[in-house]
């Protein structure tokens, strides 16, 4: 039986498109000439950090069934992101909101996309019980979003989750995170901010019958504006360069020869 | 020079025959041999447990056997020549005096053709890593045969381009070894045989002679293609030093879809269905069985399916797409893939879709996953490519590699586990999995019978059934592994008297002393 203290959870999971880094490892990631950005030229998928927010919110529901009412993905960027929203609506979430940015302007910065995201909740009618977001997003690896939503909300947060139980009729979750030398439980109460790292789960595929059905799920399109906010960025890129080149390796013979060839790049003492 | 094939004239067929049966001897190798090789190569690229080197037989342990750890040499010395002159010097050397060769890359063949079959020296090319040459406008690629299938992919991938192979052991083998066995993989189908990709060979020839095919020219009509032999030789006709090969233009977008189907009749009919909707975007059409995906799932390769899309499937296919560009061709691929599916899901309005299928009012699939990220499309492959492997870490394989048509791949199965069963070998302690899979799209099918041991018992029941069995449809015994050691008894359920005559022509021509690689492909 069903408890009837319980209040039904609305979760939502904000995802992001980023550059696709690769399905060979060897593709790589070009820095722009100007230095001032990567060529984005390549191609994109949902961040994974995302894809594993969007699996476990599915997951809640696969265990607490009807507890949760409705599982909501929201991503904030051009006309070409609602692929990442569907590929969401695919893996088992209910409704999408899509806030469009020009196809020209700027990625947002995570200060704007937390504004977004408070003023997204805001409008929420019945309210937002939990967020699960990734805890970073490997594009640009900011690692923000989570912790300044937590605070302009003024909501209790658990960052790098590696597991998440969420007791609905206590309203509170139970998150264990990976620590320096083992593992830390903490216990928040909802609403609360989540942030996934990787070993939370791994992402189903998404099966073709529940790709169909993704195509009748709805999307709700917003602008910015419709938000009340200005995504302009407030960072400045100075410069990105590329890691210095891997020097190619050599056989040494002997172990004389080795220490030699140690001594000579100075890594061992003379 | 073709003093072999007056010989063979005049011989009736019988006496050919016991002929061919009647192995040339070589000498072993010596201390004198190993202080002449010292003359010709660094110490370093010596081992043997022969004096004065005096390399523990452990150390030689890893080119004595292969992959699977189903045949054993027992040589004494392998040799690791850096250049294609030392190559030239050991062969000249050997040849004089009557040692026989084993050409090795990366030992990765399945047929047993790298390993000696008795005390051969063992002539490993993994020293010869150089790429020669690439040029980034026709993407011809030039390189030492010992460079690692991968290593020549990740040279190739910031130039936007990709080898026209690839196979699950693409991490040890090697482009010499890829070219001697003529090895196919899951490229085929959209970059064709490496017949067509190779435009060009260096070979050090069993007397010694270099011969210099590297050309670099796609068309070369000048006569004869020599190079053409070595493709596919497995080492019997000289060692590969060199390869020129034609890169492909790497496609912008890949992506992949896993299809669960009720019944293995529907495969043909869907596989017509994809090259239909996809044409020029099909790059992989890959086939599972059952049991042989649940050995890869089994053994951690590649993320499984959820439940919900495994049950009731019979067998899995894995259709990979390559696009042309990026974002604009991106999107069209997604849109065809997304129609396709479309059209495979829709069970009522099949009729008029798929007129031309034998069943058009049922569905030719349960149900599939799309990858929805680079992640995910690697994990799908990791299923289809691990199937080697988890049936290695299951038990001891017999691995059958036969061409066949499509529409009788399970019947082959299904029969092959019949005899099994009908010798009372289908038991735990004997033969525990009998699986299909392959590339459906060249016709391949990869039988494989999951053993608990190498047992003579097992082995007479497999043979010559399977051969006779492949025979009965006019396939071939070997579709892309080669013949080795494992299958040149096997050789006429495959090629007719004339042309295994011919073979050994070509082979008495070349190798006159019959040193390279003796024992493999012809008895
Ligand atoms: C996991 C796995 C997956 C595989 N998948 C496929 C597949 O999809 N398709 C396929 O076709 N094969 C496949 N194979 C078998 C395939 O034949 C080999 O992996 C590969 O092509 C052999 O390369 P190698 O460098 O390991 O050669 P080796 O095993 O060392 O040698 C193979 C043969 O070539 C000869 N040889 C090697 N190098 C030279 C040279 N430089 N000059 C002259 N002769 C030489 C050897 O004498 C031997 O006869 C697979 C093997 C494994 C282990």
């Amino acid at each position: 039986m069903r408890p009837t203290a319980a209040r039904l959870l609305n979760i939502l999971v904000p995802v992001k498109r980023r550059v696709r880094l690769t399905i060979d490892y060897a593709v790589k990631i070009r820095v722009n000439p100007d230095q001032k950005g990567v060529d984005l030229n390549v191609k994109h998928s949902m961040n994974p950090f995302d894809e594993i927010a969007v699996e476990e919110a599915v997951r809640l529901r696969e265990k607490l069934k009807d507890e949760v009412k409705s599982i909501k993905v929201v991503t904030i960027g051009p006309a070409k992101a609602a692929e990442t929203l569907r590929t969401g609506l695919a893996m088992g979430a209910d409704s999408a909101i899509h806030v469009e940015t020009p196809e020209s302007s700027p990625p947002p910065e995570p200060l704007g996309v937390a504004k977004a995201l408070r003023a997204l909740i805001e409008r929420q009618k019945d309210g937002v019980d939990l967020v699960i977001l990734g805890k970073q997003a490997i594009d640009d690896d900011a690692g923000q979003t989570g912790q300044m939503l937590a605070g302009l909300l003024d909501w209790p947060q658990a960052t790098f989750a590696s597991k998440l139980v969420v007791d609905p009729t206590k309203k509170e979750a139970n998150i264990t995170q990976e620590i320096d030398g083992g593992l830390q439980e903490v216990k928040c109460k909802l609403p609360l901010i989540v942030t996934t790292d990787l070993r939370l789960n791994e992402p189903r595929y998404a099966s073709l019958p529940n790709i169909m059905k993704a195509k009748k799920k709805p999307i709700e399109k917003l602008s910015p504006s419709d938000l009340g906010i200005d995504l302009t960025p407030r960072l400045e890129t100075i410069k990105i360069t590329e890691p210095p080149k891997r020097q190619g390796g050599g056989k040494v013979e002997s172990v004389d020869e080795l220490i030699a060839k140690l001594k000579e790049a100075g890594v061992v003492g003379r | 020079m073709f003093a072999a094939r007056n010989v063979v004239r005049r011989l009736p067929q019988r006496s050919i025959r016991r002929w061919a049966h009647t192995q040339p001897t070589f000498n072993p190798v010596t201390e004198q041999d190993i202080a002449r090789f010292q003359q010709i190569l660094p110490a370093s690229s010596i081992l043997s447990t022969l004096a004065p080197i005096s390399t523990p037989v452990a150390e030689l342990s890893n080119f004595n056997n292969d992959w699977m750890n189903k045949y054993h040499g027992k040589s004494t010395t392998v040799l690791r020549p850096c250049t294609t002159k030392e190559v030239s010097e050991i062969v000249r050397w050997c040849n004089e005096r009557g040692i026989a060769i084993v050409p090795q890359g990366g030992n990765t063949g399945l047929v047993g053709g790298g390993v000696p079959i008795k005390d051969e020296l063992i002539l490993s090319l993994g020293n010869m890593t150089k790429i020669r040459s690439f040029d980034p406008v026709s993407g011809i690629i030039v390189a030492d045969s010992g460079c690692i299938l991968e290593a020549l992919s990740e040279y190739l991938a910031p130039h936007n381009y990709i080898m026209p192979l690839d196979l699950g052991a693409k991490g040890s083998c090697q482009i010499g070894g890829n070219v001697s066995t003529n090895a196919g993989g899951l490229r085929l189908l959209r970059y064709g045989s490496l017949h067509g990709s190779v435009l060009g060979l260096e070979v050090v020839l069993p007397d010694g002679t270099v011969l210099d095919q590297l050309t670099t020219l796609r068309k070369d009509n000048t006569g004869y293609d020599i190079k053409q032999l070595f493709i596919g030789a497995e080492g019997t006709l000289g060692i590969i030093t060199g390869v020129s090969i034609l890169a492909a233009p790497a496609p912008q977008a890949s992506s992949n879809v896993m299809l669960a189907l009720p019944k293995y009749e529907n495969v043909l009919p869907l596989f017509r269905e994809v090259k239909r909707q996809l044409s020029e975007i099909l790059s992989a059409f890959e086939f599972i069985d059952r049991r042989a995906y649940e050995l890869a799932v089994k053994h951690g390769q590649g993320r499984a399916l959820n439940d919900e899309d495994v049950e009731g499937a019979e067998c899995f296919v894995l259709v990979e797409t390559s696009g042309g560009k990026r974002e604009h061709d991106e999107e069209v691929r997604l849109k065809r893939f997304r129609l396709l599916c479309n059209i495979l899901t829709r069970t009522q309005k099949l009729n008029g879709l798929l007129e031309s299928l034998m069943e058009a009012d049922e569905p030719l699939i349960n149900t599939g996953v799309l990858s929805q990220s680079p992640a995910q499309f690697s994990q799908l492959w990791a299923i289809r490519e691990g199937i080697t492997e988890a049936v290695s870490k299951e038990g001891k394989a017999y691995k059958y590699d036969i061409s066949i048509p499509v529409a009788s791949f399970k019947e082959a199965v299904d029969k092959t586990r019949e005899q099994l069963r009908s010798k009372g070998l289908l038991r735990d302690d004997a033969v525990k999995h009998v699986v299909g899979y392959g590339h459906v799209g060249d016709g391949n099918l990869h039988l494989n019978v999951v053993a608990a041991a190498y047992t003579p018992e097992i082995e007479a029941a497999l043979e010559p059934f399977v051969y006779e069995l492949v025979a009965s449809y006019k396939g071939s015994i070997s579709a892309e592994h080669g013949i080795g050691v494992m299958k040149t008894h096997a050789l006429p359920y495959t090629k007719n008297p004339t042309s295994i005559e011919i073979m050994k022509r070509i082979k008495a021509l070349f190798d006159p002393k019959g040193i390279m690689n003796p024992g493999k492909v012809l008895e």
